[in-house]
């Protein structure tokens, strides 16, 4: 398993899923484990009762099938596919609804779904999904990026106290790959994924999806800038190191730390 | 019960899993390993074949691949020089020329090291004609490898016409530059592979010159992020005496390559703006934090906009 792991940090992420599937192959007893460590880039199934998309994950699947967030229903159409508690749907609803506003104002465009599951305890955990392509043909309103795809896994396991609060607990996964092309430049491909964790214990006052939501959004911007900032520009400082730009127009690079 | 028949139909599938389907994955693993970190895959996947024989086949067949196409350099046994393990080089699997001293290296492609040296034969090196070329070409290459990479490695093969002794022939030679950064401790990797070549030809009087250049970086200190990227280059000039075309030919090599370094910083300085403003931006459009808080505020608006017939 620690050698399936560290095969995965190696190979390029623009590669992950033909890896996963080669080490899942290889590793039939590790698969579940497998599959809950490692993060693919999502996949995309039209609700054909709302004539809407929405996101695939392990926590809306059942056999072959996928509950829409949209209509409640599984597609391709599954009999005593297992659904959410009523007051559990009520949450969903809202929250879907809400981030897809949070979706439109952050990336402009793009697909989200979230799904709520009942916990063992007495507590429920909330997935919040989002995929953008923003390649020139897709929807990149600025049309700089011949690829350009971005994946965002957010778990959060929500643990309501008597005391009014809530233990939240978030483990958030960024894919993603960029590629521009052209004359001068070439071909130039940046590709990465990071996961981190984050708990916090808050006051339920505002609500779960009040809560949760910003935990998510701050994740995001940490997570967006790390990988802009630091991981990014370790490529670049890479470059430097190998041709170092002549002296006088040297553009200085921050010294960064991963957070 | 049913992960429990899931995971027995898996096993099933396991042990059909076939020695070449086990050799052909771990010659996909090690064939995609990063710059410098072959030797990481292959523990890896050893452990994971858990089939020496079948790891031998697979490495006996990735390496040499691998140690190519990313114009490994290894370092002569008698310390005088780098030899560059590349196909222009090549003489048979486990020997590769080294021009510049007419030498001929024994390689272990596994090991990544040099295990022999023995001074080339003539048959293996061009005639004196196409080394008058050659040998210019390299002099001026170093100079400038010297002053633009701090540890890059360069070489200059004649891979056509060697034999030629008399003007009124063409002949081509081919220039390779490989520097690469090895960190493991500071979890980052990279090269750059510049190869430059170059068609003499008499009828013209030209000399047409075709480059690419790739370079990849790895950065995976708790994540993982790749780089890579490719150019291509046309160019030709006049076809002169050998040391004008060495200063000529190193003046175009140098140009080029410096100018696709600058366009590289310019696609890093529009990462933020042009490139990662399409994928997420950094604030919303409304160019404050989403207001979490008041969220019921927009399910009324969204009615009262769907009820108005505007918005979406």
């Amino acid at each position: 398993m620690e050698a399936a792991l560290d095969l995965m940090r190696r190979i390029s992420p623009k590669k992950s899923e033909t890896a996963l599937s080669a080490l899942l192959s290889l590793l039939p007893h590790y698969s579940s484990d497998l599959l809950s460590q490692v993060d693919l880039p999502l996949q995309v199934s039209t609700d054909t009762t709302s004539m809407k998309d929405f996101l695939l994950c392990e926590y809306n699947r059942d056999a072959d099938s996928y509950r829409s967030p949209w209509s409640n229903t599984y597609f391709p159409p599954l009999e005593d596919g297992p659904l959410p508690s009523e007051e559990l749907r009520k949450l969903e609803v809202e929250a879907n609804e809400v981030f897809s506003i949070y979706r439109d104002q952050y990336y402009e465009g793009g697909i989200s779904s979230v799904y709520i599951w009942e916990d063992d305890d007495h507590g429920f955990v909330a997935c919040f999904l989002i995929k953008k392509d923003g390649s020139k043909t897709g929807q990149g309103k600025r049309g700089n990026l011949q690829e350009g795809s971005w994946d965002a896994i957010h778990v959060i396991e929500v643990n309501p106290e008597e005391d009014g609060t809530a233990h939240y607990c978030l483990t958030s996964t960024i894919m993603l790959s960029l590629a521009t092309e052209n004359k001068t430049s070439g071909t130039f491909n940046l590709a990465g994924s990071i996961r981190r964790q984050m708990s916090l214990d808050l006051s339920v006052e505002e609500g779960h999806l009040c809560n949760m939501g910003r935990m998510i959004e701050d994740m995001e911007s940490k997570l967006r800038n790390s990988l802009e900032q630091v991981y990014f520009g370790k490529t670049r400082e890479m470059v430097c190191t190998l041709r170092p730009p002549p002296e006088g127009v040297q553009i200085c690079i921050p010294e960064s730390r991963p957070i | 019960m049913a992960d429990c028949g899931d995971e027995a139909d898996e096993a099933g599938a396991q042990a059909e899993l076939s020695d070449k389907e086990k050799k052909d994955i771990a010659v996909w693993f090690l064939s995609n390993a990063p710059v410098g970190e072959i030797s990481y895959v292959a523990k890896d996947i050893r452990t994971l074949i858990g089939d020496d024989r079948l790891y031998d086949m697979a490495a006996s067949e990735s390496f040499p691949r691998h140690n190519k196409a990313h114009l490994l350099t290894l370092e002569l046994p008698d310390r005088s020089g780098d030899v560059i393990i590349t196909g222009y080089g090549e003489i048979d699997k486990n020997q590769y020329l080294e021009p510049r001293s007419a030498q001929v290296a024994t390689v272990d492609h596994i090991k990544q090291a040099c295990t022999g040296l023995r001074p080339a034969t003539d048959d293996e090196l061009p005639s004196p004609y196409i080394e008058e070329f050659r040998y210019a070409l390299d002099v001026e290459l170093c100079k400038y490898v010297a002053e633009a990479y701090p540890k890059g490695i360069s070489a200059v093969y004649c891979t056509r016409g060697k034999d030629i002794d008399v003007p009124g022939n063409d002949f081509d030679l081919v220039a390779i530059i490989s520097a690469s950064k090895k960190s493991p401790q500071n979890f980052c990797n990279g090269s750059w592979r510049s190869i430059w070549t170059f068609e003499f030809k008499d009828d013209t009087q030209l000399v047409d010159i075709k480059g690419k250049i790739q370079i990849a970086a790895h950065y995976f200190e708790e994540g993982n992020v790749q780089l890579s990227t490719k150019n291509e280059f046309n160019d030709s000039t006049v076809f002169q005496s050998p040391e004008d075309c060495a200063v000529q030919l190193t003046n175009i090599v140098r140009h080029h390559e410096s100018e696709y370094l600058q366009s590289l910083e310019a696609s890093y300085l529009h990462l933020p703006d042009s490139m990662f403003k399409d994928l997420r931006r950094k604030l919303p459009v409304t160019r404050t934090l989403f207001p979490w808080h008041n969220t019921l505020q927009f399910s009324i608006n969204r009615d009262l906009s769907k009820e108005l017939g505007i918005g979406k």
